[in-house]
């Protein structure tokens, strides 16, 4: 069997803005259009992947155990019981830290790829080795940013390192989008963002307290079928990624009455 | 700028913080890109403008060396208004158009 894997490595620079919960409702959203994908936890310094998916308890072996073949990928592969489709790699555990190289995370994606159509790779904060391991395995890249200045200017810099290895192409999801505060302009807007990292758009995520809910049960938004907002950007987003052509969420919410009108004029630029 | 930071302006009120972000994002990316701190960038400023002035005598008060950037290219982008060059002719700056003239006159009678 052949598969043109897309193998898509899911990274920010900066920690905490929504990568591994991006991973999980990507993967999730995914594997549910029938997509048959794995999800690798690059960050396995600190994974979290598995807590997400509510797949802490089920892992065993991990990438390591495969690589010194000591046991077969399909034992290492944790499959979710409620999406089959999907299935979670743990790249390694805390205690061994120092022995993953960039070869032994290309040969574990090469081997994934060969029974996937999809390998998301949850990378780790930061630029340094986990990153690097990360990246040697990636054929193109998401890049997750929220519109806060540290970390706009972070993801700058892993956009110029994606470049210098080659990564294409390298989208942006824009994540915990907070319309109201964009209208007053007291964030940075969706155009400001795109412009200054010079990106294509694959979606924006809208600011929701279902996100925590979701991640306290194990229960990624995109797996139970909710219709939080949140939700549905990441089906959006998955949906784009498969090629689907879906207009942006509209998170302004344009009405056309007084109050929406003047709010639109507060905020034509003028120059 | 937006209607609502003019609103801001005519009140008496902070700008709109976005566009502060927007700001200072474009001027930290611009030196993150180019692996530049500021006072390399000064250091360097110093030297082109050294360079410059043994051929033509530049205007050093109205010069300014900086870095734009526009779609993730940067430029360092040199403005340097040219007095006149050393071997006599006179040069440019449209604003200054009567002066150059009646210097340009003054030179070429001497």
């Amino acid at each position: 069997m052949t598969l043109n894997t897309r193998v898509i490595l899911i990274c920010s620079g900066k920690g905490g803005v929504g990568k591994t919960t991006l991973t999980a409702n990507l993967g999730i959203s995914l594997a549910s259009k029938g997509s048959p994908t794995a999800v690798l936890d690059a960050d396995f310094g600190l994974r979290n992947l598995d807590l997400l998916l509510g797949l802490e308890n089920r892992i065993v072996y991990t990438a390591q155990e495969v690589l010194e073949e000591t046991c077969r990928l399909d034992q290492a592969l944790v499959k979710h019981k409620q999406e089959p489709n999907l299935s979670l790699l743990p790249a390694g555990n805390p205690r061994m830290l120092d022995w993953l190289k960039p070869e032994d995370m290309v040969k574990i994606v090469d081997m994934l790829s060969k029974q996937f159509e999809y390998v998301l790779i949850d990378c780790p904060a930061g630029v340094e080795d986990g990153f690097r391991n990360a990246v040697a395995a990636s054929k193109e890249a998401i890049i997750v940013t929220n519109p806060e200045v540290s970390a706009v200017r972070d993801a700058d810099r892993v956009i110029g390192l994606l470049n210098t290895h080659g990564i294409e192409p390298v989208q942006l999801v824009l994540n915990r989008v907070r319309p109201k505060m964009m209208e007053s302009q007291e964030m940075l807007s969706i155009e400001d963002v795109t412009e200054i990292l010079a990106l294509p758009l694959l979606g924006l995520v809208l600011e929701d307290e279902q996100v925590i809910v979701s991640t306290n049960r194990g229960e990624p938004l995109t797996l139970v079928g909710s219709q939080s907002p949140a939700a549905r950007c990441y089906s959006n987003i998955a949906a784009r990624l498969k090629g689907e052509d879906i207009p942006l969420i509209d998170h302004s919410k344009e009405g056309s009455g007084l109050r929406d009108k003047f709010r639109r004029l507060m905020q034509t630029k003028i120059f | 700028m937006t209607l609502r930071d003019i609103l801001n302006k005519l009140l008496g009120r902070h700008p709109a913080s976005a566009s502060k972000a927007r700001e200072r994002l474009q001027l930290v990316l611009a030196h993150d890109r180019t692996d530049l701190s500021p006072d390399l960038l000064d250091q360097m400023r110093e030297e082109i403008l050294n360079v410059v002035a043994k051929y033509v005598e530049i205007d050093l008060e109205g010069g300014a060396v900086s870095l734009e950037t526009e779609d993730r290219m940067t430029a360092l982008v040199a403005n340097l208004p040219i007095k006149r060059t050393l071997s006599g002719e006179i040069k440019i700056k449209e604003q200054t158009t009567k002066e150059t003239v009646s210097s340009a006159i003054e030179e070429s009678s001497e």
